[in-house]
């Protein structure tokens, strides 16, 4: 399920930041996304797209739009913060909790579908995969992202994934979403300049 | 954000932090019914050297919600009770480990000591020290006065609310006073002048000697509680003459204006500060005070201890 890649873009540069993904990029990903889900999910009617906070919400909602008018239906959509359930809490300090918003018919016996911007260390959809626990139990749960940047720390994968973008550890992988950021971007920076960005 | 000993030392901002993560914290846990695993491996002490329940039920409650383990120490059937001092007892609990300390203690200043003395390296988190300060409970009823009066606003301008009675052996009321005030609210203070604090006229209050007068521009009214185990000496005539000013009867809450809610710290005196049913009636919001407590409790648990202590 992956895309061929822009060999050319993806070397790596010792600094500076380089826009690996532009607006069209963007939407053209978030549609094959659905395509696929449309395509691997017999029936759509059993859907729920959750996004986790903050980048992935509104790429759920994207994911979800694309999928309702491909097949013609609504996708409950919602949203899943996973800050209580992390590992790695510890390792910084306590940070403000994002809002859960779980749509009305909860997930039980559900296709959930969780959407992130970047898939990293796994640690973010291993700590959803608890969080899914306290709300029901759905009959699967798959996991769509924008960017899969390697570096696994557990065994998780994506099941649909927008672009796969080898990194090294030293760089920083970047999602501006118009929702959020007024401008859709994918960029990757190098760790001497970047400035916190999203993991 | 390391201690809370005192609402003086919340920035507005702090405190609206932890109001929203308390409001979302209920929501992930369904109303306190759903177990987070966040606190897993840290050590909550609640040490008590005076007695409660509903306060130290709740703290034990939330730090369990949270899955932290709890360990209570209480005056009584401790060492406290054999004089052991609260510095040894303090180094006592730094040598076990414990990640925060819920403490109280009838001395004011009880719980700033023990954060700032240097004895311990834990959260130091005041569950009322004396007459001085209750900030849990403060937050839990600035809580409770959003989500019926302000919901989802940032300040509380505009509401005008009344706290009556025993503000003198109140450390709820100093909380409260402080808190309400720094959110924006006009705060009235209302009781006999033996049960109110010298030099009030510095506090970021009003001071009204008439609860009748006052009565129809409250939109909250705060009962406390008579407090017989901190009164000494004679503070009013007789318990009849106090709840004939300064009870709240169905006749005064009659008078209130229609939204406006009726609060109550616990535990309460039924039918000294407020008749039982002005207390059980529609407008008392007095159990959801409790709740709010709890989810309170867990949001500053998570924001004093749940990330990396050592940066705070």
């Amino acid at each position: 399920m992956t895309q061929p890649q822009d060999k050319a873009s993806l070397r790596p540069s010792r600094t500076g930041s380089r826009i690996v993904a532009d607006p069209d990029d963007i939407s053209r990903a978030m549609r094959r996304l659905a395509h696929q889900v449309v395509e691997n999910v017999k029936d759509v009617t059993n859907l729920v797209v959750l996004g986790i906070p903050t980048r992935g919400v509104p790429l759920a909602q994207r994911l979800a739009r694309n999928i309702g008018e491909i097949e013609g239906v609504t996708v409950p959509v919602g949203s899943i913060d996973v800050t209580l359930f992390r590992d790695d809490l510890r390792l910084r300090p306590s940070k403000a909790l994002e809002q859960t918003l779980i749509p009305g018919e909860g997930i039980d016996d559900k296709i959930v579908i969780l959407v992130d911007d970047v898939l990293f260390s796994g640690r973010t959809i291993r700590a959803a995969l608890d969080a899914l626990n306290e709300y029901g139990r759905p009959a699967v749960v798959q996991l769509a992202v924008l960017v899969d940047r390697g570096h696994r720390e557990l065994p998780i994968r994506a099941d649909y994934v927008g672009k796969n973008l080898p990194t090294s550890l030293s760089e920083n992988v970047s999602v501006h979403l118009s929702e959020i950021d007024s401008f859709d971007q994918v960029v990757i920076q190098s760790a001497e300049e970047s400035t916190g960005g999203m993991e | 954000m390391k201690h809370l000993v005192s609402v003086q030392d919340l920035s507005h901002a702090e405190t609206l932090h932890i109001l929203d993560t308390a409001s979302e914290l209920d929501r992930v846990t369904n109303g306190g019914s759903k177990l987070l695993p966040t606190l897993r491996g840290r050590t909550v002490v609640n040490l008590f050297y005076e007695d409660s329940t509903r306060t130290r039920l709740s703290f034990e409650r939330a730090a369990k919600r949270l899955s932290a383990d709890v360990v209570t120490v209480s005056a009584k059937g401790s060492s406290v009770s054999k004089g052991e001092s609260l510095k040894d007892t303090a180094l006592t609990l730094k040598a076990m480990g414990a990640d925060m300390i819920v403490v109280r203690h009838p001395s004011p200043g009880a719980a700033h000591r023990l954060a700032h003395a240097g004895w311990l390296e834990s959260s130091v988190l005041n569950a009322g020290d004396g007459k001085h300060e209750h900030p849990t409970q403060a937050l839990a009823d600035a809580l409770t006065i959003r989500a019926h009066l302000r919901p989802e606003a940032v300040d509380f301008g505009g509401l005008t609310i009344g706290i009556v009675g025993d503000v003198l052996h109140s450390r709820v009321a100093r909380s409260n006073i402080f808190l309400l005030a720094s959110m924006g609210a006009k705060v009235v203070v209302i009781g006999p002048p033996t049960l109110l604090p010298v030099r009030i006229e510095n506090w970021p209050c009003t001071v009204s000697y008439s609860l009748d007068d006052t009565l129809p521009e409250l939109d909250v009214i705060m009962m406390l509680r008579v407090q017989q185990e901190r009164m000494n000496g004679t503070f009013f005539p007789s318990q009849l003459e106090y709840s004939r000013s300064f009870g709240l009867n169905r006749a005064r809450a009659s008078s209130l204006p229609d939204h406006a809610i009726v609060m109550h710290p616990g535990p309460m005196n039924r039918g000294v500060e407020i008749t039982a049913e002005v207390a059980d009636g529609a407008r008392s919001v007095i159990t959801e005070q409790v709740a709010n407590g709890l989810k309170v409790r867990m949001a500053v648990m998570y924001l004093l201890i749940g990330g990396d202590v050592s940066a705070a």
